[in-house]
């Protein structure tokens, strides 16, 4: 075993555990949140799943975006089989382990669609970027998509880009190795590239083989310095991801498969409510009777901060890839009011983060006397929003920004009685006169004799 | 307007020892805003002319308690709906139709983890319905053959319940040429009303929701701007207004078509 392989394994290992550590921060915030059961129906959850997150039905929405991003999603998944190679590669020192087992003409096939994904990967990446910085769609330049949530983007597109180059250097300066291989020419001690006999390059990257030196041993180094460059690229993007939007590639699947199966017009109905209700209405419930045991701490109505949203709902705001599909299609956006169902999601995934490190580093129970309501979604958001669910139609990842809006209004009114005065006035009318308008109940039929 | 309407409570039902196939819930909208009481007429005729056996609560009739739910006052919407329950379960109601997606959605599903359970269709959904099984025979080829009318998609209706296609299929029957706004079905643009905004001022912004939908609908050319919600038309008809094309376009329920086309 050599140098290099121990420092590999090294390496494998550290982005490993460092990944694990930090994945495992987000399980715990995820947990954070109030319970909830989302695995009824399996059988219709693996369908959505199939459909949503695999099959990405709801991306081709718009074409552009969809089919790019489909590309990308292809590209990443297959080319996991190419890393899993330089992987065992990297562990055991060999040299494309693959092609000896695969046998020449798969491996020349497989890596030529590879390089083909990686060559789609880099043009989808450029026509994102330049939709993002020249083309500045109007939903990716939004108040909320200022400094960190642009550069994220930016930074991903990027390093996307420079991998699949990598990817594609290294295969041209091997390809080069094996065409020195034929004639003869290469140095005994680099006779283990010449692992793919009879060989004159691969699909897309011998477009670039000219671009590689003369030498034989500067081009064993620009393969080596590519091979390099590409795992530990990947190993430092798998840990960029915790910090990042990016996170979705692995959020995605699970969060879909927990969707919300109900039709999008019901709203949950609270139990707490329900069962103060009822012994409102009973009138042989004993007013002064004690609450009910397993008391504790009474539930608080609605949500001030993440921690009295459920689970799902935190799992929404990880998944969340900022695409801003949502604020798009959200009327009160497009008609100018601060409302912005994306926001919701950023604000919701920021204040969990907070509170996750004041964990880290305070304890479980601290208290840093903010929450997300106010300190980061302000009232005069929630009260623009119509119910309408056009943002929950449109978010490929089933995320339901509309949820976290709704129990932070209940916190509102329940807890606060805080609302616009025409609301109050609404409230008073439906208590007083069954309807929302001040008529009287008796005059419900005078419709009738007016025909 | 040649049919007179019969329409009997349930209370009277019950004292004259009969009991409806249908209950009719017609809403605050549809019982208290002149606009949208001729909806709700509309509909009594229909179910008339089907001879459909209804009833309506008439003044045993309560908010359904959307407004105070979407608003977040679970507690008002609660003890709302737990009343309407009482009522609904005292007449034995198994199924109800209604003119208004807010109320349709309520009773159809929330009422059911509060103990209410019945069958609940929207009245385009009840009017095909009557139509496909033949109690409802349309003439077609009427007052609106040929009119170009579009249809505004009820957010409660559409996207909530996923029931795009009734409303449609009815202004088919009627002949007419039904164009598709640039948002429509499941990408349709809510007409602002939604989630209590009726009852309120609409935040700051550069538009008011209803403007920039009707300037949507305005777009395709349209005689009539068809909807399935009281609160809908109250939105289009206000938008349509403001672009002073009151003269030119007519905003009308489903049922309304239906009815005038039959010459209800
Ligand atoms: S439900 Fe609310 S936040 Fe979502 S699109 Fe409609 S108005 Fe916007
Ligand atoms: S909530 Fe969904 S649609 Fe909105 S920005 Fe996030 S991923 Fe996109």
């Amino acid at each position: 075993m050599g140098v290099s392989n121990i420092v590999f394994i090294v390496l494998l290992v550290a982005a490993g555990a460092l990944f694990a550590k930090n994945a495992g921060k987000i399980a715990r915030n995820i947990r954070l949140g109030r319970d909830l059961k989302r695995n009824d129906r399996p059988g219709e959850r693996w369908k959505i799943m199939a459909r949503v997150a695999l099959g990405q039905s709801k991306m081709v929405v718009r074409p552009v975006a969809g089919i790019m991003h489909i590309l990308i999603y292809v590209g990443f998944i297959i080319i996991n089989i190419e890393v899993l190679e330089i992987v065992l590669d990297g562990i055991f020192g060999t040299h494309r382990l693959f092609a000896p087992v695969l046998g020449n003409t798969l491996y020349y096939f497989i890596i030529n669609s590879f390089e083909v994904l990686a060559l789609l990967v880099i043009v989808a990446c450029v026509v994102f970027l330049v939709r993002r910085n020249i083309l500045r769609l109007s939903r990716f330049t939004q108040p909320e998509m200022k400094s960190w949530p642009a550069t994220d983007a930016n930074i991903i597109l990027v390093v996307e880009i420079l991998l699949m180059g990598a990817f594609l250097t290294m295969n041209a300066a091997d390809s080069t190795l094996m065409m020195y291989a034929h004639l003869g020419a290469l140095p005994d001690d680099l006779m283990h590239y010449a692992s793919l006999p009879g060989h004159d390059g691969f699909l897309v990257s011998q477009w670039i083989t000219g671009l590689t030196p003369d030498d034989p041993y500067a081009v064993a180094n620009l393969e080596r310095a590519a091979w390099w460059f590409h795992i530990v690229g990947i190993f430092a993007f798998l840990n960029y991801l915790p910090y990042s939007k990016h996170f979705h590639i692995l959020l995605s699947f699970p969060n879909v498969w927990y969707s919300n199966l109900a039709a999008k017009g019901q709203f949950t109905n609270h139990e707490a409510v329900t069962r103060e209700v009822k012994l409102m209405l009973d009138p042989s419930a004993d007013p002064y009777a004690a609450p009910a045991e397993g008391g504790g701490e009474p539930e608080r109505f609605g949500a001030k901060d993440v921690r009295d949203l459920t689970w799902k709902q935190l799992m929404d705001a990880y998944t969340c890839t900022e695409c801003g599909r949502c604020t798009d299609e959200c009327p009160a956006n497009q008609t100018g009011k601060l409302l912005s169902p994306r926001k919701i999601m950023m604000d919701t995934r920021d204040r969990l983060e907070e509170v996750g490190k004041n964990i880290d580093k305070h304890g479980k129970e601290h208290d840093d006397g903010k929450a997300l309501l106010r300190d980061y979604i302000s009232e005069e958001e929630l009260w623009a929003c119509t119910t309408c669910n056009a943002c929950v139609q449109a978010c490929p990842v089933n995320i339901d920004p509309l949820s976290i809006i709704m129990d932070l209004r209940r916190y509102l009114i329940m807890e606060e009685s805080k609302s616009p005065e025409s609301i109050t006035a609404m409230f008073n009318n439906v208590e007083n006169n069954g309807a929302p308008w001040a008529f009287s109940q008796a005059d419900r039929a005078k419709w009738i004799e007016e025909s | 307007m040649s049919e007179t309407l019969r329409v009997p409570t349930m209370a009277e039902m019950m004292a004259n020892g009969e009991k409806p196939d249908i209950l009719f819930w017609v809403g605050c909208s549809g019982s208290f805003d002149d606009r949208a009481k001729k909806i709700t007429k509309a509909v009594a005729k229909i179910l008339q002319r089907a001879g459909v056996k209804f009833a309506v609560l008439g003044a045993e009739e309560s908010c359904s308690g959307d407004p105070a739910k979407r608003a977040g006052n679970e507690f008002l919407f609660q003890m709302q709906a737990m009343m309407n329950i009482q009522v609904l379960d005292g007449y034995e109601v198994k199924k109800i139709v209604t003119a208004c997606p807010h109320c349709f959605n309520t009773l159809k599903n929330e009422y059911p983890g509060l103990g209410g359970n019945y069958e609940v269709v929207h009245h385009s959904q009840l009017i095909q319905e009557l139509i496909n099984n033949g109690q409802l025979r349309l003439m077609g080829g009427g007052t609106f053959k040929g009119k170009r009318i579009t249809f505004h998609d009820p957010c409660y209706l559409g996207r909530g319940n996923g029931e795009y296609e009734a409303p449609r299929a009815l202004i088919e029957k009627l002949d007419a040429e039904l164009v598709e706004m640039k948002r429509c079905r499941s990408r349709g643009l809510c007409c602002g009303a939604g989630g209590a905004q009726m009852f309120k001022e609409a935040e700051k912004g550069n538009k008011e929701v209803n403007i920039e939908r009707t300037e949507e609908a305005i777009e395709v050319k349209p005689e009539i701007i068809a909807t399935g919600c009281p609160f809908c038309n109250t939105m289009m008809t206000d938008g349509v207004k403001n672009f002073e094309k009151e003269g030119e376009i007519h905003v009308l329920d489903i049922a309304e078509l239906i009815a005038q086309a039959e010459d209800l």
